[in-house]
């Protein structure tokens, strides 16, 4: 341990010394053409997306930034571990950058993999200010490649930020064109018979909740490195060469799930940090979450990379092939995700007692049975997190105190069904590989070299994700950021963040500045992450060795819900003592338990 | 190894003076607009249209509003006329101001005033009520209102939207109004005063922005409010063909 400590004090120490270096970034008006449109945006160095910033661990960098707008400006490193004045959010790390200022921000890279930037001032990464980060590592990789491409997604909207964000409080179902329509009814009706589909709608329409009603924003097209699909961007390979694809999620509001037909994908890194290597079908990357992959594509043939959205209201797509011009088949969509009572599940209070006799068949269980008059007010506290692979015999932690007059025995759950645990069981939101194959799911994310010890958390915070669909209001325990009183937390605590999804959508939620560890229930082998998703009607939890002083952002990624109030700020007390003399700004912002 | 990973680093700044640039910046409070409640705004014409009535009567007709505010209190101006072409004279023209405040998840209180201009006598009134969505997807709006002399009725509003697709939007409209005490002068009597159902057809043709629409509108007075119409040599009754758009901005 000694050893190491010196070692790795001494190879740090050097290398800090050898390699110091200079970046220039602009933020620039920008015209950004997806090829079904062209508008006006941000970008960095004239274009958007903005430049794969190519870093090495152990470097210290310094990055001037020129702030060519005539508006505040920010950039936000997501995902790496520096001082929090360097972090980049306006009110929380540092003023801002003002129109013309140059900003230099100065921070050692302490990390590897694959990460992103973007401005973190009110709607322009939406509008184009975003790019990518590639850290290369200062040891071996566990993994062999022979070229590698960042693969950036984003869901170009024509419209602005700001009308995107005022259209959905003055409409939320303003870009919603998805609905079920009269002609759903009647499909209903001939599938479940004219009672069951009516009820089903009553049901839904009692909560004034939409089962279609999984992505807030439609209308985009979906870009791969700022390529539309009929611009196809096109990564060149030799047949037999292993690429990595370094896929990063800068959407504002979309979920993608990705697959390669052709190719198996082997998932060796989540949000920058390597994984114990998974081989794939297909997976779902939430906003601001990233994967790298392992592709090896052995014919002489092009193939497409396809980005579906996770609601199916638009697409992006890629090829890779051996030769420039040559395209592979552009599949169909698949149809568009409905949400079912069970994504509902985590809504307290909601009187589920109309549902008896409707039809359970889209829940996914097998024998449906006796579950009339199942009352599911009470499940707003069970914990999912626990429920790898369908095994109750895991499920200790569950609560069924409130759930009597439910029949387990007639559910049949865990039969040879592939569901993801981090999904409410029965969820419309169930991932499927589109050839049937394997889909990666959190539970399959195991890391492969620890970052940290694995310890008992001091404590737990619940963060009841909360919000208002009508009133398009997000917020976490019910109260928006601009009521909250900051999250406190105690510099060297190991924190357990216990999240509880109780509306209807999913929340990409990332914390700035410190690892999130994401209990998959592998112990010391549970991955770090900067972004957890959270799915509606599920509990996840997720650990945070408080290591970094400061104070930092904590929000859910979806651009327009985190302007709508799903953002809270939160102060790491204590630590080295360079940080520890600026107690009083502190001291007047209250506290959260 | 990793685990002495904050050791490394605080060594490292040590060495190479990071710690100056932690110290450099005291913590901030939050004074950006994030901070603040989301302002926002918005102006909608859910009617703006052509009638023509089964008695060759034709009328220019509009229903709009327009608020600014937060989540917690928005302001709200409603208009809503009808000008009869031929007469070139407002039949009616009703303006509020209202303040709108959340009173449950789906439902708004709003107070305000109320100031009618037509051609004849007007009127001014206080105005009480709520508005929000009803279980099955009911948009309600409901209203008390109190003239300066103490005259006061309800009018209830009701709307239903039906996709034929996510394009084509058939809905429906239903509004009441109730008096309970005789306003002559404007020809309102006491009891149910009058109905107004719409059946209408639209088409988003741009965004949710501008929607053409065709459609049917049936009025209907009734008991001392349909004879004082009759005696003033109106009807109690229409049905009119009707061709508009609704207009979002």
């Amino acid at each position: 341990m000694k050893v190491y400590l010196v070692a790795g004090l001494l190879s740090l120490f050097i290398s800090s010394l050898a390699l110091a270096g200079e970046y220039d970034l602009t933020v620039d008006r920008v015209k950004i053409d997806t090829g079904d449109f062209v508008k006006d945006g941000i970008g960095y160095n004239g274009k958007s997306p903005g430049p794969v910033m190519r870093f090495k661990e152990g470097e210290n960098v310094r990055i001037n930034v020129t702030n060519n707008l005539d508006e505040m400006t920010s950039i936000h490193w997501h995902g790496l571990i520096l001082p929090f004045d360097q972090d980049g959010v306006p009110g929380i790390s540092f003023p801002g950058i003002k129109p013309g200022e140059i900003f230099t921000y100065e921070f050692p890279i302490q990390q590897a993999g694959t990460y992103w930037f973007h401005s973190h001032s009110g709607f322009q990464e939406p509008d184009g200010a975003y790019g990518s980060i590639v850290i290369e590592p200062e040891g071996r990789e566990p993994f062999r490649y022979d070229r590698e491409y960042v693969v950036q997604l984003t869901d170009k909207h024509p419209h602005s930020g700001d009308r995107i964000m005022r259209n959905l409080k003055m409409m939320t179902d303003y870009y919603n064109r998805d609905q079920q329509t009269v002609g759903e009814f009647f499909s209903d009706v001939s599938e479940n018979g004219f009672m069951n589909t009516v009820r089903d709608r009553m049901a839904w329409g009692g909560m004034r909740m939409m089962k279609a009603d999984v992505e807030d924003v439609h209308g985009f097209t979906g870009l791969i490195n700022g390529k539309g699909p009929d611009q196809n961007w096109t990564g060149l390979f030799e047949p037999g060469e292993r690429i990595r694809l370094r896929f990063i999620n800068s959407s504002a509001m979309t979920y993608f799930d990705i697959r390669i037909p052709g190719l198996d994908m082997t998932v060796v890194q989540a949000d920058g940090n390597n994984v114990q290597p998974v081989s794939v079908d297909e997976f779902r990357i939430g906003v601001a979450e990233t994967y790298d992959v392992i592709v090896r594509p052995k014919d002489e043939q092009a193939y497409t990379i396809f980005a579906e959205s996770m609601g199916r209201s638009g697409y992006a797509r890629a090829t890779l092939a051996p030769e420039k011009g040559m395209e592979g088949a552009v599949p169909p969509m698949r149809e568009p995700a409905r949400l079912t009572m069970a994504d509902m599940g985590g809504m307290p209070g909601m009187d589920h007692g109309s549902m008896s006799g409707m039809d359970h068949g889209n829940m996914d269980m097998s024998s449906s049975g006796d579950m009339s008059g199942m009352d599911h007010s009470n499940m707003g506290s069970m914990d999912h997190s626990n429920m790898e692979g369908m095994d109750h015999s895991n499920m200790k932690d569950m609560d069924h105190s409130g759930m009597s007059g439910m029949d387990h025995g007639s559910m049949a759950m865990g039969k040879e069904e592939k569901n993801d645990p981090f999904y409410a069981k029965g969820s419309g939101l169930m991932p499927k590989a589109a050839n049937g194959g394997k889909f990666l799911s959190y539970a399959d994310l195991k890391a492969q070299d620890p970052l940290y010890e694995d310890r008992e958390p001091t404590r737990e915070i619940e963060l009841r994700l909360t919000g208002n669909m009508e009133r398009y209001t997000w917020s976490i325990n019910g109260v928006k950021y601009e009521d909250a009183d900051p999250i406190r937390l105690k510099y060297g605590e190991r924190v357990r963040f216990k999240f509880v999804n109780e509306t209807m959508m999913t929340h990409p939620m990332h914390l700035h500045g410190m690892w999130s560890i994401l209990d998959v229930g592998a112990g010391q082998w549970n991955p770090i992450k900067h972004t957890v998703s959270v799915n509606p009607g599920t509990t996840v939890y997720m650990e945070t060795e408080v290591d970094e002083p400061g104070q930092w952002a904590f929000h859910c990624h979806l651009s327009y819900h985190a302007a709508a109030g799903m953002f809270r700020k939160v102060i790491v007390e204590g630590g080295p003592e360079s940080t520890q003399a600026k107690t009083d700004v502190i001291a007047e912002d209250g506290g959260e338990a | 190894m990793s685990c002495i990973r904050s050791l490394v680093v605080s060594s490292l700044f040590a060495s190479i003076g990071f710690s100056t640039a932690v110290t450099a910046q005291e913590m901030i409070s939050d004074t950006t607009d994030r901070k603040q409640p989301l302002t926002t705004w918005g102006v909608q014409f859910e009617e703006f249209e052509y009638r023509y009535s089964d008695d060759d009567e034709e009328l220019g007709v509009w229903n709009a509003d327009a608020f600014y505010g937060t989540d917690d209190l928005k302001f709200r101006v409603l208009t809503a006329g009808e000008y009869g072409i031929e007469e070139q004279a407002y039949e009616t023209l009703e303006n509020q101001l209202v303040a709108q405040v959340p009173i449950s998840r789906f439902f708004d209180a709003k107070a305000g005033i109320r100031f009618d201009t037509p051609e004849g006598p007007d009127r001014t009134y206080a105005v009480l009520g709520f508005a929000g969505l009803a279980p099955q997807w009911f948009e309600v709006d409901a209203s008390l209102y109190v003239s300066k002399d103490g005259d006061t009725s309800t009018e209830i509003d009701a709307e239903y939207e039906l996709l034929l697709t996510n394009y084509w939007i058939l809905y429906a409209t239903f509004d009441a109004t109730v008096a309970f005490s005789e306003d002559r002068e404007i020809g309102v009597g006491k009891g149910l005063v009058s109905t107004e159902t719409g059946l209408r057809v639209r088409y988003d043709l741009v965004d949710r922005a501008f929607s053409p629409y065709v459609g049917v509108v049936h009025e209907r007075k009734y008991g001392d409010t349909a004879d004082f119409a009759q005696a003033d040599g109106g009807g109690r009754e229409d049905w009119f063909a009707v061709i508009g758009a609704r207009i979002v901005f």
